[in-house]
């Protein structure tokens, strides 16, 4: 990089020629193929757990491809285009998670769908997983970074109100992300690593008030975390079933289509959130390392393709949703392996469902659309 | 926008970026490392925990239940089978609110409060988990369709099919055959675990209970693979199980029926033994119960009625009621007077109608002495005193033989011991000894326990078994066959042990015992030879009889007054009546049936029991004799 110098000095949002042209169309060939491997694996696996369902498969197989569509789509819009909606997208998203409370539908004793004519029902709370990161991506972009106190108070503030809407529907594993989306923002613009240690003591300090905030069944989530045998039929069981699928599958697993933990349906929601204990059960150790492998792959892409974006806008949100991508796939693995309380958060682009997949792609679009786009 | 004063460094800012996105790579990859040791841990540390984990999930044994030993008579009738019978069970741990289902259930078919009453206490009981407690036994075809209809809102509720034992005699062979019943707690302490898992009826009582073992055959298991809700997936491995061993008896239902008609209503019993074999032909008890009810369920009051019944109709009077053997006893006397040379045939004694100990004043009497007031009978000898039943002649031998030689001799004859090879919980009786004396009354054996005991009385004890075997002994001039119930079996049993067999009778010569039998077929056939003359049980049975009968007849007194219990004046009356034996063995010089007719409270012997052995006798050999 020899112009490096020249763009030292530059105010930002200058028009300036780079040395890469932009291409016809906008798309990282690395990570389509790295996603493309990733779903396939995850198709293999999911007809497994369905046991040899095509309807399921065909049903994954087409969303995958509309997300695709939609991810190349959104990769030909200049981020330009997403600074500028975004505190547009953030708005809509918050009056549609206040819609969601006041006439969402319920499913499962939780408010978190809505029913609109003309679409599809839908999970508003999704739309926040980009709007949230968009958000504070747009707050800070133009701000000096590392960002100064009042700009991170104002970043969490903008992460963390509808993280506290979509915590009361009651889904705490979306509201994990979406926090944990924001809060990327704010570390990939250079937060002082300091603040983030006075951060978590203040967490930690604060943790045992935290607990009259959770609710009942979250408590007891906590609690069989420590001690899944307390309650082995109740809280307990969806963990100790996954370990015991996990752990049963070994080295190499019983082979794919002969896990006896979901085929029995000891395993709960082997399809979703806890379809990783289907890969440790039938491909054991070395199918749950090749799924690890492709992450980071994945990661370690999109990581790059973030730090080669042109602006720093395109850089914080690109940065951000790997950032999400990475809670997404801790927090699934640990929540299934017992290291964390179960919350609903599926395995990306791996659990059956729809809107989680649409998001993720949609946001590798955002990410390939601020590489790609040289010029700003 | 931007506010002037900090300067946007870019490039600054593009390198600060490109150094935070590496470190968080570093820190992606060691949470992915602690994500991997955790699998790690999972699936190779505690690999085989977990996988025994999810085995024991998925795998159940289920036991299948053998069907039972059929159990058949002689002639190929059975005796007991199993019958398929539709019941009504609930699982507990499925049923969610049980009161609900019950009476939800209640409202679809009769259940009655017995029922419910008794599944509460099942219920209570120890038993395995998931295992479904009976409510309803047999139910009727439209009971199950109503059921099967109903079925999506009856959870934890099960409708199978199981083989019941049945007995399709009912009452007749209650005893004999016995009965199965619900396997209860303190059997389960007892019974292997492994053998009876999914029976639920064990033996109690007569064959079932001595041949439970055999009869019970060997439990199957199917090996399933189950789901989380507990449905079966699939069987995995099936290892059938091995049906009990049939048993043939020597038991003949239709002579059962005879001798039980015989009876007719009178409380009693009869043992007939074929002498050449051992077989028992027939064993019966009354009154007696139905032993299906038992199987089915028997409501509280029922079985509370025959508890506490005067009648004891659960009681085995065959093989387990004691009773003095009265003049029964008198052909085993006379024999040992005659082995120990005490007396020969010849000799003679001059009764009276009275007999006194040297030295004493107690007066032994006669049986006929208060009744005819007729002063004794005169020149008695062995023969007469046979026929005639002279107690007075039996006191004398009585007196000249000592209590060792009696108890020596009439031991050989099974008093006092179990002989039957298969009769299950046959008694022993009771033959008194001096030194069982001094231990039950803490008194010395006196003369006058020897003159009680020639006749029958005094602490002698037997059971119709026992004098139906005496019968059979002295009907096989005194070759002993041990009484037996099976005849065969599918293979040989491992409760079949006979034990060694009994040496022949020693004393008596082969005349003594032709001797013997000619007095007792005088008992039956003397007659017209005038009063006082006749054999006792002549003008009873033997004006009309077919073939030659040997027999002897027993009056006995009431040994065990049930003292302390509510009855009315007339009942005591009748129960302190005494006891009508008779003992017989036809045809006389070849025996192909010996037997003893006991008939509680009856009177005499010769009058009532003879007369029902007869007709027993009779149902026996006349179909026989027609044949020939």
């Amino acid at each position: 990089m020899s112009n490096i110098d020249y763009v030292r000095h530059m105010p930002a949002g200058n028009q300036l020629s780079t040395p890469r042209r932009d291409p016809h169309i906008h798309f990282d060939p690395w990570l389509i193929v790295l996603l493309l491997a990733l779903m396939t694996y995850g198709m293999i696996v999911l007809y497994s757990a369905v046991d040899r369902d095509l309807d399921v498969l065909l049903a994954q197989g087409s969303r995958f491809v509309a997300g695709l569509v939609l991810m190349v789509i959104i990769a030909q819009f200049h981020p330009r285009i997403y600074l500028r909606w975004a505190p547009l997208i953030y708005l809509a998203g918050l009056g549609l998670l206040v819609a969601v409370l006041v006439a969402g539908t319920s499913v499962n004793g939780s408010q978190r769908w809505l029913d609109l004519p003309l679409l599809p029902r839908f999970q508003p709370a999704e739309a926040l997983k980009l709007g949230g990161p968009l958000m504070v991506a747009w707050y800070l972009h133009d701000r000096p970074l590392p960002p100064s106190l009042k700009d991170v108070v104002v970043s969490l503030l903008l992460a963390l109100i509808p993280a506290a809407l979509i915590v009361v529907q009651p889904d705490l594993g979306t509201s994990i992300l979406v926090t944990g989306a924001g809060l990327s923002v704010v570390v990939l613009a250079g937060l002082y690593w300091r603040w983030v240690g006075y951060a978590l003591l203040a967490a930690a300090a604060a943790a045992p008030g935290m607990w009259y905030l959770l609710q009942d069944y979250q408590r007891r989530r906590i609690l069989t975390l420590f001690d899944p045998e307390s309650d082995p039929l109740g809280a307990g069981w969806n963990t100790i079933q996954a370990k015991t699928a996990l752990g049963s599958g070994g080295l190499f697993g019983k082979g794919l289509f002969a896990g006896t933990q979901s085929r029995l349906e000891f395993l709960p929601e082997s399809q979703t959130d806890f379809i990783i204990a289907v890969i440790g059960e039938e491909l054991g150790l070395a199918g749950i390392a090749l799924l690890l492998v492709l992450y980071l792959a994945i990661i370690g892409r999109a990581f790059f393709l973030a730090s080669s974006s042109a602006s720093s806008f395109g850089r914080l949100v690109a940065g951000a949703l790997t950032l999400t991508f990475f809670v997404y796939v801790f927090v699934n693995i640990a929540m299934v392996s017992g290291l964390l309380p179960v919350v609903g958060v599926p395995l990306p682009l791996i659990s059956y469902g729809g809107t989680s997949a649409i998001t993720l792609l949609a946001g590798f679009g955002i990410i390939m659309s601020a590489y790609s786009h040289r010029s700003w | 926008m931007a506010p002037s004063l900090a300067i946007k460094d870019t490039s600054a800012e593009r390198n600060r970026f490109s150094r935070r996105t590496l470190t968080l790579y570093v820190l992606v990859l060691g949470a992915m490392a602690l994500l991997i040791g955790r699998m790690v841990q999972l699936q190779v540390v505690e690999h085989e925990t977990y996988k025994t984990r999810s085995e024991d999930n998925r795998i159940q044994l289920q036991p299948i239940p053998p069907p039972r030993g059929l159990i058949y008579d002689r002639h190929g009738v059975l005796l007991a089978d199993n019958k398929g019978v539709a019941s009504l069970s609930i699982v507990k741990e499925r049923a969610g609110d049980l009161d609900a289902t019950i009476d939800r259930l209640r409202s679809l078919v009769p259940v009655s409060d017995d029922e419910v009453a008794s599944f509460r206490k099942r219920l209570d009981q120890r038993r395995r988990p998931l295992q479904p407690v009976a409510l309803k036994v047999t139910l009727s075809e439209e009971e199950q369709a109503v059921l099967a209809v109903n079925r999506h809102d009856l959870p934890g509720v099960q409708v199978d099919t199981q083989l019941l034992r049945h007995y399709p005699f009912g009452e007749l062979f209650a005893h004999v055959v016995g009965s199965v019943r619900r396997v209860n707690e303190s059997d389960l302490q007892r019974l292997d675990p492994v053998r009876y898992t999914g029976t639920n009826f064990v033996g109690k009582r007569g064959l079932e209970s001595f041949y439970e073992n055999s009869l019970h055959g060997q439990v199957g298991y199917r090996k399933v693979e189950i789901d989380a809700r507990g449905r079966i997936r699939r069987v995995v491995d099936e290892q059938p199980p091995t049906a009990g061993m049939n048993i043939t008896t020597h038991l003949d239902s239709r002579l059962q029926i005879a001798a039980s008609a015989a009876l007719g209503e009178r409380r009693g019993s009869i043992v007939a033994i074929n002498p050449k074999t051992g077989g028992i032909l027939a064993m019966v008890s009354q009154p007696g119960y139905d032993p299906n009810s038992f199987v089915t369920g028997i409501s509280s009051a029922e079985y509370q009625g025959l508890v506490t019944s005067l009648d004891v109709p659960l009681f085995d009077r065959a093989a387990r009621g004691r009773y003095a053997p009265g003049s029964t006893f008198k052909p085993v006397v006379g024999l040992a007077a005659l082995s120990y040379g005490k007396t020969d045939w010849q000799d003679t004694i001059d009764d009276k109608g009275f007999f006194q100990l040297p030295g004493q004043e107690r007066i032994y009497r006669d049986w006929n002495w208060t009744a005819r007031n007729a002063g004794g009978q005169g020149t008695v000898d062995l023969r007469r005193a046979i026929y005639r039943s002279s107690n007075v002649y039996f006191y004398d031998m009585g007196s000249r033989l000592s209590i060792d030689e009696l108890h020596e001799f009439a031991s050989q004859f099974g008093y006092g011991s179990v002989s039957s090879i298969d009769v299950a919980d046959a008694q022993p009786g009771l033959l008194p000894d001096p030194v069982w004396k001094y231990g039950a009354k803490g008194e010395p054996w006196y003369p006058g326990d020897n003159v009680n005991l020639s006749i029958g009385q005094g602490d002698l004890l037997v059971t119709p078994l026992q004098v139906a075997t005496v019968a059979t002994l002295i009907a096989n001039r005194g070759q002993w066959v041990r009484p037996r119930l099976m005849l065969s079996s599918d293979a040989p049993l491992l409760e079949y042990d006979p034990p060694e067999p009994l040496g022949p009778v020693l004393g008596p010569s082969p005349q003594d015992w032709e001797n013997i039998v000619d007095a007792m077929e005088d008992v039956v056939h003397r007659g017209n030879k005038g009063y006082g003359n006749n054999g006792t049980a002549w003008a009873y049975v033997g004006m009309d009889i077919a073939y030659r009968m040997a027999g002897k007849s027993g009056t006995a007194q009431v040994v065990e007054i049930r003292q302390g219990e509510e009855y009315d004046e007339e009942l005591l009356d009748e129960y302190n009546r005494k006891h009508a034996w008779f003992m017989a063995f036809a045809p006389a010089d070849n025996p192909t049936i010996a037997l003893a007719v006991l008939v509680e409270n009856g009177g005499g012997g010769s009058s009532v029991a003879a007369p029902v052995a007869k007709e027993v006798v009779d149902a026996y050999l006349l179909p026989q004799l027609a044949e020939r």
